[in-house]
Formats: structure tokens, C-alpha cells, sequence
């Protein structure tokens, strides 16, 4: 006696989990787009497209607490619910960061950037990047994909944590020079900021999937990521 | 990785099945379950209908020798002695390890009666009230029943009926009671009152309990065991674990299909 509709309705789940990250993915690279580009239209694009995030995220947990109190999952089901919950979640604050650099590069007007725009379009394609694959993580059921998923973003979280020390020093340094540009700095701090949150907040999906494979929560380490797999 | 069966090495054990199998005739029912019972929990038996949940159950009490084709063979210790040795008397066995069935089955007697029953048959005269009185307390249905306790045990409703019954096994003030289903046949305000008396009840007696309620058991049992039905149509205990092992993240593939309902 499989339970169909359990599985038919969790599949579902995870397939509106997959649009709401590429609704996310649009609105981080618009964003940056936008950012780089002074194109400020398309930054209230951004900011106006928020909105069918936070419905989805809305609809997609409606949808979970819907599943819970028909089916009464256990186990595995129970996990893979929870687990989408979260992502949601998660998936609903990294469109917020979008709109948060939309909402600078409006502040900024037509004024070009401080500096030359290089690494910040860097982390934003590592961090998307990022994004993408948790969700991955999340699709496999194989606990060994999974887990080795999660790794390969925790190391590209270093990456991205190397990246963002690097704009707040090149920026720092450009307002020591020159304490006038510290407003144009700021802008670009913030921007730099939101999207290290993006890739900090992918880490936390791929632990998620790994949970939710496993059903042991790791702390944000390899070493704890790697234990789960012996 | 962990166990598919759990074993408790320090702790206090109240039943212990070694190797235990059943058989109705020449027909193997349940093979080779080993099993370790701490004092004061609740385990609950969980499995497909037909797995030898019952009959286990049935075992810890040698209720199986009331069917005559039933035979059993491996240990059964209760406190460090099986009860299957020849010296053991199983009314004595019955006392001590008392159980209560799916349906409310009160004697036609009055409330005072059933609950004194089993006393009496011990040879209680004296202080009958009072080994009554705090039965029906234990059970949660003292304050319900007390003004009319010489009314008939068939009067009062099934939810009550089934607190008399726990009641009836309480007075002999036992070690383990084994339950069978015992909340089926109730709406869902009597079974919650079954289930937080249990809870209540484990903290001075242990609980065995056999349910097809998945829900049930994820909300009572501090461990539970999990019972499944070879292709040779024998029962076998294929996990043995805590609460959060079993319903949360089970060892054995089998388990996992069962308490997420696509098996069973």
C-alpha cells in the first residue's frame, strides 16, 4: 500500500521548492545587473517581483502545514517537510537581499559606483551558484550526494567570505583616502554584505538536505558534514 | 550507525525474551525474538496485521497456554527467572503481569466487584475498600464512579469501561500491563484519557502496549518494537528501538516503509 498522494504531494512540494529558487536566482542576477548597468528601472522590477516571493514562500509553507496535519508523516516524510519549511524560508530572505541591493543601487541614483565593479559580480555568480546546488541537495534522495554537495558549498562559502574581505578592504581604503566617498562606500558594503548573506544562507540549506536524508543536523562544519557520511 | 535492536546493559530489566518462538501446531509464528524491557516504560508493538504482535504480547504473561495448540519455546524472564520453567505457576505469572484487552470486557458485576476481583482471589479481605478505592484513583476513574460503585461494570460507558478494566489489573498492583489495542475501540476523548493514563501509570509500572495507532505510538511509547511478516509468513521483530530511532529516523528500510504508511 504505497501512500500516493503523500508522495505525489511532497514531490509537488519540492518542485514548487525548485521555482521559488529560481525565482530568487532572477532576482539576485537582475539585481546585480541592475546594479552594474545603473539600470534603476530594473531595480523596481526587483523590488515589485519581491512580492510573488514572499506569496510563494507563504503558499509553500500553507502547503507543508497542510501535508502535516492530513498525512501525520513520521520518519523520512516528516523530515522531508520540516526540511522544505525551512528552505523556503531560507530561500524567501535570500529574495529580501535581492531587493535590499535593488533598494541601494535606487539610493545610489545615476551616480556610477565607487569602484569598478569585480568581484562583487564574482560573488554574486559564486553565491547563485551556491544557492543552486542546495537545492540540489535537496532533490537527491542519496544521502553520499547530498552530504558531498553540502561540502563542495561550504567550501565555496570560503571563497565567498574571501571575496566579500576583499571588496570591504579595497572599499575601506578608498574612503581613508578620501573621507568624502564614504557614502558611495557604504553602498557598495551593503551590497557586498547581501550577498555574502545569500551564500551563508545556502550553507544552511545544504545542511538542511543533509538532514533531511539523514536526519542528523550538522553544525555549519566539513568535519561534522564528512562524520555523517561514516 | 545504530542497532536495529537496542540493549540495555545497566539497566534495571523487568522482561527479558530470549530467542523466543511461537508456534500454533506445526506452524512457526513468530521466530526468534530477543527483547529487553526496562523497568517503568512504555514499548510499544508495532507491525502489519498478522506480524505476531498479539501473540507476543500473549506470551509475556503465558496467556498463549489457555490455546492448546500454542507452543513456545526460548526464555521468557521476568525478573531474572522464565516463566515457562515447569515450578512457575502462570496465575501467579498473571498477577504479577497483567493485561488488558481491545474491548472492554467488565465482569457482569458491579464496579466495587470487578475492581475487588482479583484481591479476593488472592485472598484480600481486609482494607478491600481501600485497595478499590486507589485502583480506581490510579485509573483516573474514581471521582466518575463513585457514587454508584455497586452499579453494574456494564453501565457505564466504553471509555469507562476500559479505565475499569486497568483498574481490575491495578488492584493486584502488578508489575507490567500488557495492552492489546486498548484505546480501538474508543472515541477520540476516551482514548486520550487511555493515553495520558498510561503516560501516568508508567511511573511505577511498565507498559507493553500493541498498537496499530502509528500516532498513538509516537505519542506514548518511550521505545518501540517493530514486528514484520517474512515471505515465509513468520512473524519476526525486525527493530527494536527509542521513540525518536523508530519514528524519527529508522534503522531498517522495512520500518521506515511501515510507520510512513506505504506498507503494512
Amino acid at each position: 500500500m504505497p501512500n500516493e498522494q503523500l508522495d505525489y504531494n511532497l514531490a509537488h512540494l519540492e518542485g514548487e521548492i525548485v521555482l521559488l529558487g529560481g525565482l530568487v536566482e532572477t532576482a539576485i542576477f537582475k539585481a546585480v545587473r541592475a546594479l552594474r548597468y545603473r539600470d534603476l528601472d530594473l531595480s523596481r522590477e526587483v523590488i515589485a517581483e519581491d512580492d510573488r516571493i514572499d506569496e510563494f514562500e507563504t503558499k509553500i509553507q500553507n502547503d507543508c502545514v497542510e501535508q502535516i496535519r492530513r498525512q501525520a508523516p513520521l520518519a523520512a516524510d516528516l523530515r522531508r517537510i520540516i526540511g522544505m519549511m525551512f528552505i523556503a524560508n531560507e530561500l524567501e530572505r535570500m529574495g529580501d537581499y535581492a531587493e535590499g541591493i535593488a533598494k541601494v543601487s535606487i539610493n545610489m541614483g545615476h551616480e556610477a559606483p565607487l569602484k569598478e565593479l569585480e568581484d562583487i559580480p564574482k560573488m554574486a555568480d559564486l553565491a547563485v551558484s551556491m544557492m543552486k546546488r542546495s537545492i540540489d541537495a535537496m532533490t537527491t534522495t542519496n544521502r553520499e550526494d547530498s552530504a558531498r554537495i553540502a561540502l563542495e558549498i561550504e567550501n565555496d562559502d570560503d571563497e565567498v567570505d574571501r571575496l566579500y574581505q576583499k571588496v570591504q578592504s579595497d572599499i575601506l581604503t578608498l574612503v581613508e583616502e578620501n573621507r568624502e566617498r564614504a557614502v558611495r562606500g557604504t553602498y557598495l558594503l551593503w551590497v557586498a554584505h547581501n550577498i555574502e548573506r545569500v551564500a551563508d544562507r545556502s550553507t544552511n540549506i545544504a545542511e538542511r538536505a543533509i538532514y533531511m536524508s539523514t536526519g542528523i543536523i550538522v553544525g555549519g562544519n566539513a568535519e561534522a558534514q564528512a562524520a555523517v557520511l561514516s | 550507525m545504530q542497532e536495529s535492536i537496542i540493549t540495555f546493559d545497566d539497566q534495571d530489566l523487568v522482561l527479558e525474551a530470549e530467542n523466543m518462538s511461537i508456534h500454533y501446531g506445526s506452524t512457526l509464528a513468530v521466530e526468534d525474538v530477543s527483547m529487553q524491557i526496562p523497568r517503568n516504560t512504555i514499548v510499544s508493538l508495532i507491525g502489519p496485521s498478522g506480524c505476531g504482535k498479539s501473540t507476543i504480547l500473549r506470551c509475556f504473561n503465558r496467556m498463549n497456554d489457555l490455546i492448546p495448540s500454542a507452543r513456545v519455546s526460548g526464555n521468557i524472564k521476568y525478573q531474572g527467572v522464565n516463566i515457562y520453567d515447569d515450578d512457575v505457576d502462570p496465575t501467579d505469572i498473571r498477577f504479577r503481569i497483567g493485561m488488558v484487552f481491545q474491548r472492554p470486557n467488565p465482569f457482569p458485576k458491579s464496579i466495587y466487584d470487578n475492581v475487588a476481583f482479583g484481591p479476593r482471589v488472592n485472598g484480600l479481605t481486609k482494607d478491600l475498600d481501600r485497595v478499590v478505592e486507589e485502583s480506581l484513583r490510579r485509573a483516573a476513574l474514581w471521582d466518575e464512579v463513585k457514587d454508584r460503585l455497586n452499579e453494574s461494570g456494564l453501565a457505564i460507558s466504553g471509555g469507562q469501561q476500559q479505565r475499569l478494566c486497568i483498574a481490575r489489573a491495578l488492584a493486584v498492583d502488578p508489575d507490567v500491563v500488557l495492552m492489546d489495542e486498548p484505546a480501538s475501540a474508543l472515541d477520540p476523548i476516551s482514548t486520550q484519557a487511555i493515553e495520558d493514563l498510561i503516560r501516568e501509570l508508567a511511573q511505577e509500572v511498565t507498559i507493553i502496549i500493541v498498537t496499530h495507532n502509528m500516532q498513538q505510538a509516537t505519542r506514548i511509547s518511550d521505545y518501540a518494537a517493530v514486528m514484520m511478516v517474512a515471505e515465509d509468513r513468520v512473524g519476526h521483530l525486525i527493530e527494536y528501538g527509542t521513540n525518536e530511532q523508530v519514528f524519527g529516523n529508522p534503522v531498517d528500510p522495512r520500518t521506515e516503509a511501515y510507520v510512513t504508511g506505504r506498507i503494512g
